[in-house]
């Protein structure tokens, strides 16, 4: 029966086609008569071949975009499948204690989990993870409930799940992937950045209701709006496959003028960068028409490993990035680890508010060995390049006194060792945290440039969680508190003669762009994939229009009048 | 019964990948293998024996082995680890 559900618009698109759910929504171990030992342990057995195929054929076909340590773990998963002490308890469980293979295999694998948690350290704790991980899937299996991964989808579908993790990219079948549907997450998670990132359509937050879906129910997701109609009658059909047709052309058209700069009509320049997170995404933002780096994210040099990454290994990353982008700008962001991402290594302790706790800028100073190993490394890779440093959650003039006195520092002590690096290095902040916009014009006096996370900032000003479906919906970056807050920053900045720039995800929705330009916004920075389009809409106005929008978008009570006003403005007027 | 002490290296500690490449090398040898750290003791055939020592960066083990190709065993386990775990060149 045709009907729909909504949640939060996380990822623009249309997806036509049928839901395919990514984990199961309950295991139960039921009682079921145990047949002979002998039977139990045979079907353990096929089980567990069933996995080790499943992570075989895996390895195998990621072979080129697995790392080693990436490889390594699955290899670590293979072995743990095998496991000569896990099966002699097993087998003990099954002949001498008569369970049925399930329990068995569970008791098992518990055993060795509380083995692994209960040794001091975060390393061998993050292993009982993957003996969660693999137990799970030969249970799975057992259970006749095939544990469904992400890279056997079985045709092109709208996958379901309760949440993704980024840890899932990795196993992603893209090739059949129509779009995502969770009942977690706010449109700033991390599901919705990394669904913006492979152009696919997302809806998330959309809660328990979602459970009632079934595998193979026909959808429409509408990824602008957050709507998700189910069991479509053939009039929703129509509609949706000619809005998806438009939204292709329009695509095409797009990539097809992408390497060009972004100009408005009268002509006015703005630079369209991209925010990225490793080296495969800075090629793609190369691909896509990127001017430049508005964000790295460099916390990918720091997670999944056992030990922090040492000068050579970010050295070298920072190079590639650095080559692929050629003589633009590159923004790098020192480490912003802490709240909801932590490599193992590192005991930032367990907070009630990791958001606003101890993580970023002030775990780095606190720890200036650390961090000024990756500021030497920063500056020996930034040689000929147009390198551009900014430090992540300013609250105070002090805090980023101190990170620019610890880059000082690095600097002297690179040069008085004779080692090579960069003289030209602009140095600036990002603008997350309220302190820093009511206090701007003070740092606009210290700072070379501004960058708007958008993100955090939008957390922080509505004070509510982006992660916690309940909430979400207040975290709403589209929105006149968000607006005035740019505008007092740009306004601050320009007085100094310093550039801004936006790098939320507020950059990458299509109705903020007039308004970010008639802010006078410089730079805006999104996911590789949002910059054609947004070059395309940058083409579509001008800048008196934008300067008019903006001006009454400050006045307006919420982001939705605000949207009103931009659709309802005639683009060349 | 031979037995050996080795000294973990110190960027590694026996974590997953060293860990893997010292459960392999084990499970070339016939004889029983015992890997010991402070109180706890481990087959060393078994990753998840071996993981479970939490033997990190610096760790002190003894490697015990018993059986017919005893002495091979410890000599290449022992050089494993005091080679810091590069990867085993196969055994002609």
């Amino acid at each position: 029966m045709v009907h729909s559900i909504k949640g939060s618009p996380a990822a623009p698109g249309i997806a036509i086609g049928p839901a395919f759910w990514v984990q199961p929504v309950r295991l139960d171990l039921d009682q079921r008569p145990v047949e002979a030992p002998e039977v139990e342990f045979k079907r353990l057995e096929e089980s567990r071949d069933h996995v080790q195929e499943s992570i075989q054929v895996l390895l195998e076909r990621s072979a080129e975009a697995l790392g080693s340590e990436e490889r390594a773990i699955f290899e670590a998963h293979l072995l743990m499948l095998n496991d000569p002490d896990l099966w002699s308890l097993v087998k003990e469980k099954i002949y001498t204690g008569h369970l049925p293979a399930e329990t068995a295999w569970d008791e098992a694998i518990i055993f060795y989990i509380n083995q692994l948690k209960a040794i001091d350290d975060q390393y061998f704790q993050a292993r009982a993870l993957d003996v969660q991980d693999i137990g799970s899937q030969v249970l799975h299996h057992l259970l006749g409930m095939p544990e469904i991964s992400l890279e056997s989808l079985p045709g092109p579908v709208v996958v379901l799940a309760h949440d993704l993790f980024p840890s899932d990219t990795i196993r992603l079948d893209r090739s059949k992937l129509l779009g995502f549907c969770t009942c977690e997450g706010g449109a700033l998670s991390h599901t919705a950045i990394l669904a913006r990132g492979l152009g696919l359509p997302a809806v998330i937050g959309i809660g328990a209701k979602l459970n009632h879906l079934l595998n193979g129910t026909p959808l429409i997701l509408n990824g602008m709006t957050g709507e998700v109609i189910v069991d479509p009658d053939e009039s929703a059909l129509n509609e949706f496959s000619l809005l998806q047709e438009k939204q292709h052309k329009i695509n095409a058209e797009a990539r097809q003028n992408a390497q060009l700069p972004a100009q408005t009509l009268n002509g006015q320049r703005i630079e369209v960068v991209a925010n990225i997170g490793s080296i495969q995404d800075a090629r793609l933002a190369m691909d896509m028409g990127a001017e430049g780096v508005g964000l790295l994210r460099t916390e990918f040099l720091y997670m999944d490993r056992t030990s922090a990454p040492d000068e050579k290994t970010q050295r070298d990353a920072y190079q590639v990035i650095l080559n692929t982008m050629g003589t633009r700008p590159v923004v790098i962001r020192t480490l912003d680890i802490g709240g909801d991402k932590s490599p193992a290594y590192m005991d930032l302790g367990k907070e009630m508010n990791p958001f606003l706790g101890w993580r970023a800028i002030r775990v780095c100073l606190e720890t200036p060995g650390f961090f000024k190993d990756q500021l030497r490394s920063l500056l020996q890779a930034g040689m000929g390049h147009d390198l551009r440093i900014m430090f992540p959650m300013i609250a105070t003039l002090s805090e980023f006194r101190q990170a620019k006195g610890m880059l000082e520092e690095t600097r002297r002590e690179l040069t008085s060792a004779g080692i090579p690096h960069t003289e030209k290095v602009q140095v600036g902040m990002m603008v997350e945290i309220p302190s820093a916009v009511i206090l701007v014009d003070a740092f606009a006096r210290e700072v070379d440039f501004f960058s708007i996370g958008t993100n955090d900032l939008t957390q922080y000003t509505f004070a509510a969680d982006r992660t916690n479906p309940k909430v979400s919906s207040l975290v709403n970056a589209f929105h006149p508190a968000i607006f005035r807050q740019i505008d007092r920053v740009v306004a601050a900045a320009h007085a100094r003669g310093i550039w801004v720039g936006v790098c939320g995800e507020l950059a990458g929705d299509a109705d903020a762009i007039p308004v970010l330009l008639g802010l006078g916004v410089d730079e805006m920075s999104m996911a590789p994939t949002a910059i054609p389009i947004a070059k395309q809409e940058i083409r579509t106005w001008s800048m008196e229009t934008c300067e008019r929008i903006a001006k009454q978008a400050l006045d307006c009570e919420n982001g939705d009048e605000i949207r009103q006003l931009v659709r309802t403005t005639s683009r060349a007027s | 019964m031979i037995e050996a002490v080795v000294k973990v290296g110190s960027d590694v500690g026996l974590h997953a990948r060293p860990a893997a490449l010292f459960v392999q090398e084990a499970n070339k040898y016939q004889a029983a293998i015992t890997v010991i750290y402070g109180q706890r003791s481990g087959n060393a055939k078994s990753i998840l024996g071996v993981l479970g020592l939490g033997a990190g960066k610096n760790a002190e083990i003894i490697i015990r082995a018993e059986g017919a190709d005893e002495i091979k065993a410890l000599a290449g386990l022992k050089s494993l680890v005091e080679e810091n775990f590069r990867e085993a060149i196969p055994n002609n």
